[in-house]
């Protein structure tokens, strides 16, 4: 699942999706993921990533990383392609 | 070399929030800035390593603390006051006891209440007996004991009548009046009308009755009042009686009782302000209720003893209940949803009141609307519609606050048991007061017949 290319994030996790206007804040734990989304990371790397960093098990991330690509897909932030 | 290994950094679930930059929010934004790490200074997550989740914690020092406002209230603006702690309200021994030792006596509505009162050490002639259920043997043990007997209806004084008739004492009684102070619905189910004259029927039946004595009259006009001014008007009805009786039989009435009702500073459901902003103050209640009757025009020696039967106003500050996440999940419809290890089998007052809950540890300026549900498998388990809280964890700790009144008598034991309730005293330490239930707090009161006993599936 990839993040639609042309997304803006800035370091204090602001989004701005160019092609239709919408804004999002995020936080810390949102920004990271879609910094490595934007990387091309594969959805390992990104959990890897974030158990590196955050005091948090395996099984919280793998939900909440579910949960939280889903989220961005009902807010139009990923792209169509490769589905 | 260096043997620092680098701390991993708090983990919040991941979120996005879109910006909707000039649309009104008409729930306001978030309110919570600090975690409820501690209540007096006890941290919360020690209290629940040792007491489990969920728990209920009263701090002894805010029923101390709010007691002594109230009484401050109106003794700076009368010169006999006297309390009677609502056991209803929060019948555990341990609140009652602190009551008792600030000196408030004791205001029972039950014979298993009354039964309490006894128990806790409450001398006989300083206990209320209110309510509409008083059996023949609580009436007669409450005229033996002295205590004052609210008479709430003419079948309970046919009652006493005919008790006294047989009895070697007096019955000290009162009668409770209701009445037509501007708030509507009216409270007319409990004690004897004002405007129809059915009090002063019952009131002339006491005094023509020589085993009685009339000592008081009583009045509760509602609960979680929300305008002082309807007290004026109570205050000036019982004063109206007062002085009638005055009048036709010399007799002078020991005291006024205008029971409870004053609102706590909790938020009521479906209010568009919240608790804090609209409750009346102690001091309001105080102001209409004394300059009332000290300008009604007693005698300054005959100037009735003010009786107060304040419950929610005086504990719901003092309890807290402290609880867990038990599980995140978004609905159907976008919301997300956060299951609490507390429902509204323990937390009875969630049906009126839009509660406050904070989280127990930090947490970053991040938010998000939530419905806030119980974990009983019943839909009408919801302890918060839509609140606004900082992003919760699964595990993690939270605390609702003012749940002092009611909910430790109200309480239901529905799908789960129980919980533990804690008081912590004016030096910090932690106390049980009283112990979860476990299974056997119910199977022992069951029996199962023979024939039921075998089965094969």
């Amino acid at each position: 699942m990839k993040i639609l290319t042309n997304i803006a994030v800035s370091e204090s996790g602001y989004l701005f999706n160019p092609t239709n206007g919408d804004s999002f804040s995020s936080n810390l734990v949102a920004t990271d993921i879609i910094t490595l989304m934007k990387q091309n990371k594969t959805s390992d790397e990104i959990k890897k990533a974030l158990q590196a960093k955050y005091d948090v098990e395996k099984s919280t991330i793998e939900r909440d990383y579910d949960e939280f690509i889903q989220e961005l897909g009902d807010n139009y932030l990923l792209s169509t392609d490769g589905k | 070399m260096s043997t620092e290994t680098k701390e991993k950094l708090r983990y919040e679930r991941p979120m996005i929030r879109k910006m909707n930059a000039g649309l009104m929010n008409k729930f306001g934004t978030r309110t919570e800035y600090q975690p409820t790490s501690h209540i007096d200074t006890v941290p919360v997550k020690r209290i629940i390593e040792q007491y489990g989740s969920p728990c209920f914690v009263i701090s002894e020092r805010t029923i101390r603390k709010t007691y002594q406002s109230a009484l401050r209230a109106f003794k700076t603006r009368y010169p006999k006051v006297q309390f009677a702690w609502s056991y209803k309200t929060n019948y555990l021994d341990a609140v009652c006891k602190v009551f008792h030792q600030e000196g408030a006596w004791a205001e029972v509505v039950s014979g298993f209440e009354y039964e309490k009162a006894i128990r806790n050490g409450v001398p006989g002639n300083k206990i209320l007996f209110n309510g509409p259920d008083k059996t023949i043997a609580e009436l007669k043990q409450a005229i033996e004991n002295e205590s004052t007997i609210h008479i709430d209806h003419f079948d309970e004084l046919y009652d006493l009548i005919e008790i006294v008739e047989t009895s070697k004492k007096k019955a000290k009684v009162a009668i409770r009046v209701n009445m037509d102070v501007g708030v509507y619905p009216l409270w007319d189910r409990f004690g004897f009308n004002y405007e129809s004259y059915q009090a002063w029927n019952a009131i002339t039946k006491i005094m023509n009755c020589e085993k009685m004595e009339l000592v008081g009259l009583h009045t509760h006009i509602g609960t979680f009042m929300l305008t002082a001014g309807a007290y004026g008007i109570a205050a000036s009805k019982l004063c109206d009686l007062a002085m009638n009786i005055k009048a036709k039989w010399n007799k002078s009435i020991q005291y006024i009782d205008m029971g409870g009702g004053f609102a706590s500073t909790n938020t009521l459901r479906g209010s568009y302000l919240p608790g804090n902003d609209i409750s009346p103050s102690f001091d309001d209640y105080a102001e209409v209720i004394t300059s009332t009757i000290l300008n009604y025009g007693f005698k300054q020696e005959e100037l009735p003893l003010l009786m107060l039967e304040s419950g929610r106003a005086l504990i719901d500050d003092a309890g807290y209940l402290v609880g867990s996440v038990l599980a995140n999940k978004r609905l159907a419809d976008g919301r997300r949803a956060t299951i609490m290890d507390f429902g509204v089998n323990i937390l009875f007052t969630a049906f009126w009141y839009e509660h406050k809950i904070s989280p127990a540890q930090e947490f970053t300026h991040h938010s998000e609307d939530m419905v806030v549900y119980g974990p009983l498998c019943m839909n009408i388990d919801k302890v918060r519609e839509s609140v606004n809280l900082p992003l919760l964890n699964r595990g993690d700790h939270v605390v609702v606050h003012k749940v002092g009144a009611y909910n430790m008598t109200q309480w239901m034991q529905f799908i789960a048991m129980r919980p533990n309730v804690v008081m912590i005293d004016m030096k910090g330490e932690v106390h049980l007061i009283r112990k979860n239930e476990t299974i056997e707090t119910l199977t022992d009161l069951e029996s199962i017949p023979a024939h039921l006993n075998a089965f094969k599936l």
